[in-house]
């Protein structure tokens, strides 16, 4: 006790705790063979499927493929943020992992922080998967402008956490572990349908396409269209131009307002 | 020294039940206090409050010279010299012991050596294996260990011992006397009256948000000069008397059987009879 007493009691910084438990989290996430093989192996086989039901071209040298990865890729940003976190963040509440780590030093910042990290990293794999399948058996071409590619790079990290973000702050919402994917899964798959993920986005009714507006994942998908489809094309969107910059900016919003709602309403119990 | 727990008049309603209703607590460096109760007295309300986990109503609190209640960076401070061990944590279990313990040191500032930490807990063997392949016993075991690993001066054991087989139990003990002599104050929750008296310097009972005594185990509710009760088997058969004086008819005894006195027993109210009498029948359970 002495010891405790005189030493200067310098706890571990709270960034430093997050990034120990990004690993951990990832060594976890490795080593649950269901959700690998989910996360991993399923936008892969979506890709597949619809590849081989649109063969058709969307316009000169557009295959559906190449339009459908850039949704692949969006929407993995939403699978494997929003949607993991928001279904395995209760699943934790309810095993009392949660309560054991407030009971810690840990801060609430520092699991926030590995949350983050287990994201960025199984996505950046996903991404790579995919491309690489999709390079190999359905004809995709990658871009070979450094500027699409620097696009790219920026929409995968402010997507990954703004998803991570919105992830953590959906998480109060589902009262128990067990009922959490029944909650959110809806919520994912309709706007994957109203974001242009598995149609063409412009073949959407109007009303469809405003509502699809105001949620992030039509701008990452937007987004990620601009990086994998010739410029050419982008006189086809709704505004008839990429509208990267406001693409940024809706995504950064959404970042901003998944960290404000998540610090205000975390919950580390269910109330009983 | 100044006492690592000191509560004045705490209070703690849920809407019109007044769960917590005016408790004084006093806990001593070093000491192992356990707090007995029936389900529903304010036992695991007042230990939240003391963890931080829950606010209070009313009354003054400091556990380690601080409020529980203190937020960001005074918190951590706070929460690094304290363990708690609560009732069952059932993670997914996909890491081994060894990562899990060596993890949890890296929130600390002065943590324990992991392999004496698991050893400690009679986990060596188990080092290297995944969480989910651990008995129940095991898993609590693990549990502990993640209590100790920041070198807590103040430990919380919730129902350490609830589901375990006997002997598993009698190890458990064994690992609570090994952390006492580390110097650590220990405050144990219990709904076992034998271990509150294998392992508590002092006990409260609490019932109805109050504490209803504090005492050794020995003493506690009158016990050391409560009746005994002598009996044996005599000529009509099996006999008994409840005495203040059980030696004084002993001596009596032997006067008229001068050999043995067949099946001769002296029993004291043992520690469980004077608390269910002390929660007057409020012990049953919810």
């Amino acid at each position: 006790m002495s010891k405790n007493k005189l030493s200067t009691n310098k706890v571990p910084s709270a960034l430093a705790i997050g990034v120990a438990r990004g690993g951990l989290e990832v060594k976890q996430f490795m080593r649950q063979r269901e959700s690998v093989v989910f996360t991993l192996a399923f936008p892969i086989m979506l890709l597949a499927i619809f590849g081989s039901v649109f063969t058709n071209e969307l316009t000169d040298g557009v295959t559906f493929s190449q339009y459908f990865v850039a949704g692949m890729i969006a929407s993995g940003l939403v699978n494997t943020g929003f949607q993991q976190l928001a279904i395995m963040i209760p699943v934790e509440r309810d095993f009392g992992t949660l309560k054991r780590l407030r009971g810690t030093p840990m801060p609430a910042s520092s699991y926030f922080i590995g949350k983050s990290i287990v994201v960025f990293v199984t996505m950046v794999i996903q991404v790579a998967l995919l491309l690489i399948a999709g390079v190999l058996f359905f004809g995709v071409n990658l871009p070979t402008d450094p500027a699409k590619w620097f696009t790219f790079t920026w929409l995968i990290i402010l997507g990954s956490a703004a998803s991570t973000a919105l992830g953590i702050a959906f998480s109060v919402i589902p009262k128990s572990g067990r009922g959490a994917s029944a909650v959110v899964s809806p919520v994912v798959i309709i706007l994957q349908f109203f974001s242009g993920v598995f149609f063409v986005f412009t073949d959407l009714p109007g009303w469809m396409q405003q509502f699809a507006a105001l949620f992030p994942l039509k701008w990452m998908t937007q987004g990620m269209r601009s990086v994998f489809l010739p410029d050419s094309f982008a006189a086809q969107e709704v505004a008839g131009s990429w509208e990267t910059g406001r693409t940024f900016w809706i995504i950064l919003a959404w970042l901003i307002a998944g960290l404000v709602i998540s610090i205000k309403t975390f919950k580390w119990e269910q109330e009983r | 020294m100044s006492s690592v727990i000191n509560v004045r008049g705490l209070e703690k309603s849920y809407g019109a039940n007044k769960a917590v209703a005016g408790i004084d607590l006093t806990i001593e460096p070093g000491e192992i206090f356990a707090l007995l109760g029936p389900n529903g007295a304010g036992k695991t309300t007042t230990v939240e409050i003391l963890e931080g986990f829950r606010d209070r109503d009313r009354g003054d609190v400091s556990v380690l010279g601080t409020d529980p209640g203190v937020k960001g960076e005074q918190a951590r401070k706070w929460r690094n010299r304290i363990g708690i061990v609560l009732q069952s944590t059932n993670d997914a279990g996909d890491l081994s012991v060894y990562e899990t313990v060596a993890h949890f040191a890296k929130y600390y500032s002065n943590p324990r050596a992991v392999d004496e930490v698991i050893n400690a807990v009679g986990l060596t063997d188990k080092s290297a294996e995944l969480i989910r392949t651990l008995s129940g016993g095991q898993r609590r075991r693990l549990d502990v260990a993640l209590g100790i690993i920041g070198s807590p001066e103040l430990l919380f054991l919730d129902e350490p011992t609830t589901g375990f087989d006997p002997e598993a139990r009698r190890a458990f003990w064994a690992l609570i006397e090994d952390l006492r002599k580390s110097g650590a104050t220990i405050l144990l929750t219990t709904h076992y009256l034998d271990e509150a008296e294998a392992l508590a310097d002092r006990v409260a009972v609490i019932n109805q948000g109050k504490i209803i005594e504090v005492s050794t185990p020995a003493l506690l509710g009158g016990r050391a000069t409560s009746l005994a009760t002598v009996s044996w088997n005599g000529p009509n058969g099996l006999q008994s008397e409840r005495t203040d004086n059980p030696t004084a008819l002993i001596r009596k005894l032997t006067e008229t059987y001068k050999d043995e006195i067949p099946e001769l027993t002296v029993k004291r109210a043992s520690l469980e009879d004077i608390y269910l009498e002390m929660i007057g029948g409020a012990g049953v359970e919810e």
